[in-house]
């Protein structure tokens, strides 16, 4: 009998704030967020639109030398942490911290630093370059400094599977829980690529939504009109505990981690297989991870990155998962509000998907306006509905075709 | 002690190492009462080489522990090129 592991805590970075309450209010209202860039001057770059953090101030959270040391998918990481303990009321002890692990994922890294070294190299050259890239460009020193700050003494490492990292992280962090290896992680995914050279790439790999022009309709999952998707950026972080170590705490427990499927789809650097099999098999090996069966889910929280093909993909995925039922599961990507976290994505839609359970409340799908003929699902369209919800699936799909699938139900 | 340099040291070790004006005063260490590591002393020379636009040498990097030493010889430094 492999231990039960549940969610206690939600920290949260988000586009639409800091903290759960921020990001299920956005959800829910819904608030536009995507906008002009702000970060850098884009003009001259295809995509010149995103889902910024606004006003995020690191000193918040550590000291003025470590935020100023610190990449901005580390000062995120740090933040979304301290959020998800406080929410938790959980205290790091002597009695505790050999016993909570970080699992800490990052899709790109310590883009930021990169970005302006390597400037900094080609100017000046190379005596101008900080000591500190090699550290702060790593995807793995958000974990790294997350345990320093914290002084959490288990299990550290980080996941690196590009958008589906963030529910890797929870998953594999969820792994060592059942296993013994930690009685609590603090797991989930951190990302802040919009800067020049990150835009820069998405841009000439033709992913991103040009909608330029009307940056709050940018993001448009599953509607016939997609054109790409709309990059965002933040952290989220999940305090997860074995079932025993909760109980024994008395912690408020909001949901359990029942199944987790992953799978390879072997096919394209950044295309999803075009039958959508990977999809479709780390769909099944969560639920059968989960003991339950397809029909079982109350509603999926798509990956829906807006772009023409994984809509269509994974929707065609859901529809060989569940055949005729496909039509009664509502089916929603929050990516149209929150924009496309990357690395990050996994664990805030894991976090939503708790949240929804929370309020008995299925987020929208919004900006879908134009029926896709290959896109026939009930994406609830534009509102928010409440809906009668035990068992939710969460999806994330990343270049290189990871396939990464999250069951989460009630306790 | 050469002021102006002294108020210019002081201002990069404000920004860099995180620390109070007040405590920036002649005889403070930069490992002992700042807290600096390695990499923090490797770029706080790096910061004080782009303020005064001088190079420092690892030999000569390695000979300051004070906010004194450093004001010492970036003023060398400094008058040298004049």
């Amino acid at each position: 009998m492999r231990r039960r592991v549940v969610i206690t805590g939600l920290g949260l970075i988000t586009p639409l704030g800091q903290g759960k309450d921020a990001l299920w209010e956005g959800l829910t209202l819904p608030r536009r967020v995507v906008g002009p860039i702000t970060r850098f001057d884009a003009t001259g770059y295809s995509t010149r639109i995103a889902a910024e953090v606004k006003d995020f101030d690191p000193t918040q959270f550590m000291e003025r030398k470590d935020a100023r040391r610190a990449s901005r998918f580390i000062q995120f990481a740090i933040g979304a942490t301290h959020l998800a303990l406080q929410d938790a009321q959980l205290a790091i002890t002597d009695a505790n911290r050999e016993q909570v692990g970080v699992l800490i994922g990052s899709g790109i890294g310590g883009i930021d630093y990169m970005d302006t070294q390597v400037r900094l190299l080609d100017r000046h050259g190379p005596d101008r370059v900080s000591p500190f890239l090699p550290a702060m460009m790593i995807s793995d020193m958000a974990s790294g400094m997350v345990s320093i700050q914290f002084g959490v003494k288990g299990p550290n490492l980080c996941a690196v599977t590009a958008c589906s990292t963030g529910a890797d992280a929870i998953g594999l962090a969820t792994r060592l829980i059942q296993y013994g290896d930690a009685e609590v992680m603090l797991a989930g995914g951190s990302e802040a690529a919009i800067e020049p050279i990150g835009i820069a790439g998405f841009c000439a790999a033709r992913a991103m939504s040009t909608r330029n022009d009307d940056p709050e309709h940018a993001s448009r999952p599953f509607d016939a009109e997609r054109d790409g998707f709309v990059m965002g950026e933040g952290a989220g972080v999940l305090v997860l505990e074995s079932l025993e170590h909760a109980q024994a705490r008395g912690a408020r427990i909001y949901a359990e981690v029942l199944g987790y499927g992953m799978t390879a789809d072997a096919y394209h650097i950044t295309q999803p297989d075009p039958e959508g099999d990977g999809a479709l098999r780390a769909m099944r090996k969560a639920i059968h991870d989960a003991g339950l069966q397809p029909t079982d889910i109350d509603y999926i929280n798509a990956h829906g990155t807006s772009t023409r093909y994984n809509d269509a993909k994974e929707t065609l995925a859901i529809k060989r998962l569940l055949g005729e039922d496909a039509y009664r599961v509502p089916v929603s990507s929050t990516k149209s509000v929150t924009g496309h976290l990357l690395g990050a994505a996994g664990a805030v839609e894991a976090a939503i998907c708790v949240l929804a359970l929370q309020h008995q409340t299925i987020p929208p799908t919004i900006n879908y306006e134009h029926p896709d003929p290959e896109c026939d699902l009930d994406y609830v369209p534009n509102q928010a509905r409440p809906a009668t919800l035990r068992t939710v699936m969460t999806n994330s799909f990343g270049f290189g075709g990871h396939n990464s699938v999250l069951v989460l139900g009630q306790v | 002690m050469n002021q102006e340099i002294f108020e210019r040291v002081q201002k990069v070790i404000v920004e860099q190492l995180g620390v109070d004006e007040n405590a920036v005063v002649p005889e403070a260490s930069f490992t002992d009462d700042f807290n600096a590591d390695s990499l923090d002393l490797v770029e706080l020379v790096m910061a004080f080489e782009q303020e005064f636009d001088v190079s420092i040498s690892e030999e000569e990097a390695e000979r300051v522990r004070t906010v004194a030493d450093a004001v010492r010889m970036l003023t060398e430094k400094v008058q040298a090129d004049e």
